[in-house]
């Protein structure tokens, strides 16, 4: 595994990943889109709104697994000290927001001709929003923390120890519906087994795998983003110095 | 370097599995204790076994039992009984319901309980886990089966 901590194997591995990524996740998440929206049957009792279905379960799915990114990427950055884990970590937390907030608003205008309402503060639409805050709070550290090492502080792990704490906000969201009485159903998909019929389970499957193709490329272009600042800092100091 | 190396490395894979531990189970514990205060509603039961004080804001979901949606005269006003399968609880609302709101579905009245009647300011509906389109809905289940490997 520390084969790829030279950043240069993992450029060129970077570079071949990215369209093989990106390419088939377009083509899926917008085809699961289309079938979505045009050709899948209205819902017995939600009509037509059902098709926010396509759009919100992938966004919320992400913004979870965008947390579970950064978590892990954090055990092996604070463990292995692998230095492209807390790389892989930060890379991950911008995505995921987009994706949690996504989640949260497809998920308002869902509620209101559903429910009746935008928002109640239930267990899992509260848990949501507070993991859209953790991500907010680990991009500013994340950032303060980058800005410090570049200004020749010590490297913190600060920003690991953060990630690994709000992962505890991810088993309280799977299992919110679970725990305790709330508005939104119970999981629909469970280990195995699912409540929700072929017609749309099949376009969502195909459309959160697309959405998920599409999270991992955009996770490995901001590596390299973020790579890309890191080299140009240490450039410009050593110049500074020398 | 590498015997000492490895053996930082364990210690710390040690340090940080058993900060998860802890971590997982103290947010278990606080989530688990939380459960009644969490919850968003009272069911029927609930309501039954612990009363509210009259007048206090409360929450009560459930299903709409069937058969039960009586529309008085003014139009506007509907009584219907709230269930949860052990049991019932009568709501008055007058107003405009969701779409979702319908007889055997899923509710969340908000309101409060005014002698064994709970008056209800605004009615949420409850949509459950399952997605089924509008042609298999009137099917039985061995039907939609058939169908669906049909259409496989």
């Amino acid at each position: 595994m520390h084969g790829f901590a030279n950043p240069a194997r993992f450029l060129r591995l970077a570079r071949w990943l990215l369209p093989t990524l990106l390419v088939p996740g377009f083509v899926l998440a917008f085809g699961s889109l289309a079938w979505g929206l045009f050709m899948v049957p209205p819902d017995h009792l939600m009509g037509d709104t059902v098709r926010i279905l396509f759009m919100h379960v992938p966004c919320v799915w992400l913004g979870m697994a965008g947390w579970s990114t950064i978590a892990i990427s954090s055990i092996v950055e604070l463990v292995w000290r692998h230095p492209l884990a807390g790389i892989a970590a930060r890379a991950a937390a911008v995505p995921g927001a987009v994706f949690t907030a996504l989640g949260l608003i497809t998920g308002s205008i869902w509620g209101r001709p559903t429910w009746g309402t935008w928002w109640v503060w239930d267990g899992r639409l509260t848990s949501f929003l507070v993991l859209l805050f953790l991500y907010l709070g680990y991009i500013a550290l994340a950032d303060a923390a980058q800005r410090d090492a570049a200004a020749g502080g010590s490297t913190s792990r600060v920003t690991a120890i953060f990630g690994l704490v709000g992962a505890i906000n991810i088993p309280i969201i799977n299992r919110s519906v679970v725990w305790w009485n709330s508005l939104h159903q119970p999981p629909s998909i469970t280990l195995g087994r699912s409540t929700i019929d072929g017609t749309y389970l099949w376009p969502l499957l195909i459309g959160a795998l697309g959405f998920s193709l599409i999270f991992g490329g955009v996770v490995i272009a901001r590596m390299r983003m973020l790579l890309a600042d890191i080299q140009t800092e240490a450039r410009l100091r050593r110049k500074a110095m020398g | 370097m590498s015997s000492s190396g490895l053996k930082a490395k364990h210690q710390r894979l040690v340090l940080v599995v058993f900060a998860l531990v802890a971590l997982v189970g103290a947010g278990l514990l606080a989530a688990y204790a939380l459960s009644r205060q969490a919850s968003y509603f009272y069911v029927p039961s609930d309501l039954r076994a612990n009363p509210p004080e009259a007048g206090r804001a409360v929450r009560l979901g459930g299903m709409v039992e069937k058969g039960s949606i009586h529309k008085q005269a003014d139009g506007v006003t509907i009584d219907f009984l709230v269930t949860d399968g052990k049991a019932q609880v009568p709501v008055r609302f007058s107003g405009i319901t969701p779409d979702l709101f319908v007889e055997g579905s899923g509710v969340v009245a908000e309101g409060r309980l005014e002698g064994q009647t709970f008056v209800a300011d605004n009615l949420l509906a409850k949509h459950d886990e399952k997605y089924v389109p509008r042609e298999m809905k009137d099917m039985s289940i061995s039907q939609a089966k058939q169908v669906v490997a049909q259409t496989r």
